[in-house]
């Protein structure tokens, strides 16, 4: 086990759904992938958005591309062209999540050649 | 109507403010059958309808008029088709603007095509009267009470429309809304004749419509990894290659910039998605967790495998209403103490605006530190001595205004074909502003007579 950051196995990219932000999380290898399947949950992203997110999370699973595509609900500050934030479309919401720290199996950073 | 095994089909442009380069580069650099330009966001029809209530020949997106005078000539040379929702609120408006480049260029027997039937703003009562609720799919609001303020309402068409219009021989096809993918899906329909029946083939245009629609991001802009993206000044716009049975290559012209492989064009694939195995549209409910994605090396990306299931019995609805008023300014503040002045002055304006009777609630104001994590707030940052995010100001300025509005039309497009991270762009296109300038000179005193004349006040009126 390494502590190191989402990004060393996982690329993202994000954007507007509605008043929420539709992150995708793009594992770097199958290994990682299974490892994301397990270690990213709703919760576990819900609390490292909790000073953005102010709704729920929901998770959905498409592993024919390795993706694990996260709702965040109410991240916007209103979403549309209402919200007064910098980042209304929730375009750097993917780079917020590839900053999380987490434990990773030495066998997963080897599967990304790291 | 089998012309071709494989069409070329490209998009251009992202969404209304996209760089002009994409399309001119797709014509010039490369082979082509079909040019899609995707210019409508949500808030879009709402400032378009706006343009066309102050003059009723506006109302659509002028990008495309001046693209067309740039390009029409080439893309008729070369037998590129281009299929456009440039129409926004007045599609026929905009057709009258194309048919003004067609004639400034002398070009002969170019047909032009308008899709209409999105714009439902004056049936929206009728409807309503009807039995049609139209209540929000967020919210489940009913529509009535802020029915006074609705400002646009558009359907999302299918694809279907814009094949008929190409079988009927068009060369420019002009749209109002209808789905991002259908400009995609629309020409292959066209070209291999598929039915509503073919739900494979037409989910899988939907997945290479959705890996188009926002131009270079599936070729290498706004990926994680951009340090890998070479030549990202000059990045590719993309092409799908597609053939009859609904399989397709994803690439771009030999010889741009940026990256076709697997990841760039699943970061596209994740973008926006929602539900991976309900991707609804007018036209077909698209499995995008049904597919196989092969990565052929050379900038080449095959799609195999797409399914399909039948479309849902309603068209989405999109409407905008006046929904209140916003203003945004700032300020920069140096260091020292940058941050705990900041702060104060944040508080010193919110004090003297209650002061003088105006308070603004929490969820009605903002503030913003930007430097200090303003986009990822509350997101531990790992050992690092940089700062969490930098505001790039770019400016020019000259005796030539159109010069100066070049500059600005070059920002906004970095959103989805530059680095990662690129936000804060809700102000749109900076525009060319006026520069006042200050002139002191002295002049004899003998050549100046000052006068005086006194007024009063007279009975009945001003003197």
């Amino acid at each position: 086990m390494t502590l190191t950051t989402l990004d060393q196995i996982a690329y993202a990219r994000s954007g507007d759904k509605g008043e929420g932000s539709n992150v995708g999380v793009i594992a770097r290898s199958d290994a990682a992938y299974a490892f994301l399947r397990e270690a990213l949950t709703e919760e576990v992203v819900r609390e490292h958005f909790k000073g953005i997110n102010h709704g729920g999370v929901r998770r959905f699973e498409a592993p024919n591309m390795g993706v694990l595509n996260f709702l965040l609900e109410d991240s916007l500050g209103g979403g549309g062209s209402a919200s007064l934030k910098t980042d209304a479309q929730g375009k750097t919401h993917g780079l917020a999540l590839l900053r999380m720290e987490l434990d990773i199996p030495d066998d997963v950073l080897r599967s990304v050649g790291s | 109507m089998k012309s071709k095994d494989k069409v070329l089909i490209a998009n251009g442009q992202g969404f209304w403010g996209d760089s002009i380069l994409g399309p001119v580069r797709l014509i010039e650099e490369g082979p082509l059958d079909y040019l899609t330009l995707d210019y409508l966001a949500e808030v879009t029809m709402s400032i378009m309808q706006k343009l066309k209530t102050r003059d009723p020949s506006k109302g659509y997106a002028t990008d495309f008029v001046a693209l067309l005078d740039r390009v029409l000539p080439k893309a008729m040379e070369k037998g590129v088709k281009i299929v456009a929702n440039a129409g926004g609120v007045n599609p026929m408006a905009c057709k009258d603007a194309v048919l003004e480049v067609v004639r400034k260029h002398g070009l002969e027997g170019v047909k032009v095509a308008v899709v209409e039937g999105d714009d439902i703003l004056g049936e929206l009562d009728g409807l309503m009267d009807g039995g049609e609720a139209f209540t929000n799919m967020d919210t489940g609001e009913a529509l009535a009470p802020v029915r006074e303020k609705v400002t646009s309402a558009n359907v999302y068409l299918g694809a279907f429309p814009i094949a008929e219009a190409l079988d009927q021989g068009a060369d420019i096809v002009i749209t109002g809304r209808g789905t991002d993918p259908g400009l995609v899906i629309g020409p292959l329909i066209h070209e291999f004749g598929w039915t509503e029946a073919d739900l494979d083939q037409l989910a899988a245009g939907t997945v290479a419509g959705h890996i188009l629609e926002c131009g270079a991001q599936c070729t290498g802009g706004n990926y994680t990894d951009w340090q890998s993206i070479e030549n990202m000044a000059m990045i590719g716009y993309p092409i799908v290659e597609a053939s009859a049975d609904g399989t397709f290559t994803v690439t771009k012209h030999e010889g741009t910039g940026g990256r076709v492989s697997r990841d760039t064009v699943v970061h596209q694939l994740s973008y926006e998605m929602g539900d991976p195995a309900n991707y609804i549209t007018p036209d077909v409910v698209a499995d995008f967790t049904s597919f196989q994605i092969d990565d052929e090396g050379g900038d080449r990306v095959r799609i195999s495998g797409v399914k399909g299931a039948p479309a849902t019995p309603t068209y989405k609805v999109s409407m905008s209403f006046q929904d209140g008023w916003k203003s945004v300014g700032q300020l920069t503040i140096s260091g020292p103490d940058a941050l705990a002045k900041a702060r104060l002055a944040s508080e010193i304006v919110w004090q003297r605006l209650a002061y003088d009777g105006f308070e603004y609630p929490e969820h009605e104001r903002l503030v913003e530190f930007v430097g200090a994590n303003v986009c990822h707030e509350g997101v531990p940052v790992a050992g690092s001595d940089e700062p969490s995010e930098v505001v790039l100001r770019l400016g020019v300025k000259g005796p030539d205004r159109a010069k100066v509005n070049r500059f600005g039309s070059e920002l906004v497009p970095l959103v989805t074909s530059g680095p990662p991270g690129v936000t804060g762009f809700a102000g749109g296109r900076p525009k060319a502003t006026e520069i006042i300038g200050y002139w002191p000179a002295l002049l004899d005193k003998t050549k100046v007579r000052s006068t005086v004349s006194v007024h009063e006040l007279q009975p009945g009126g001003p003197s």
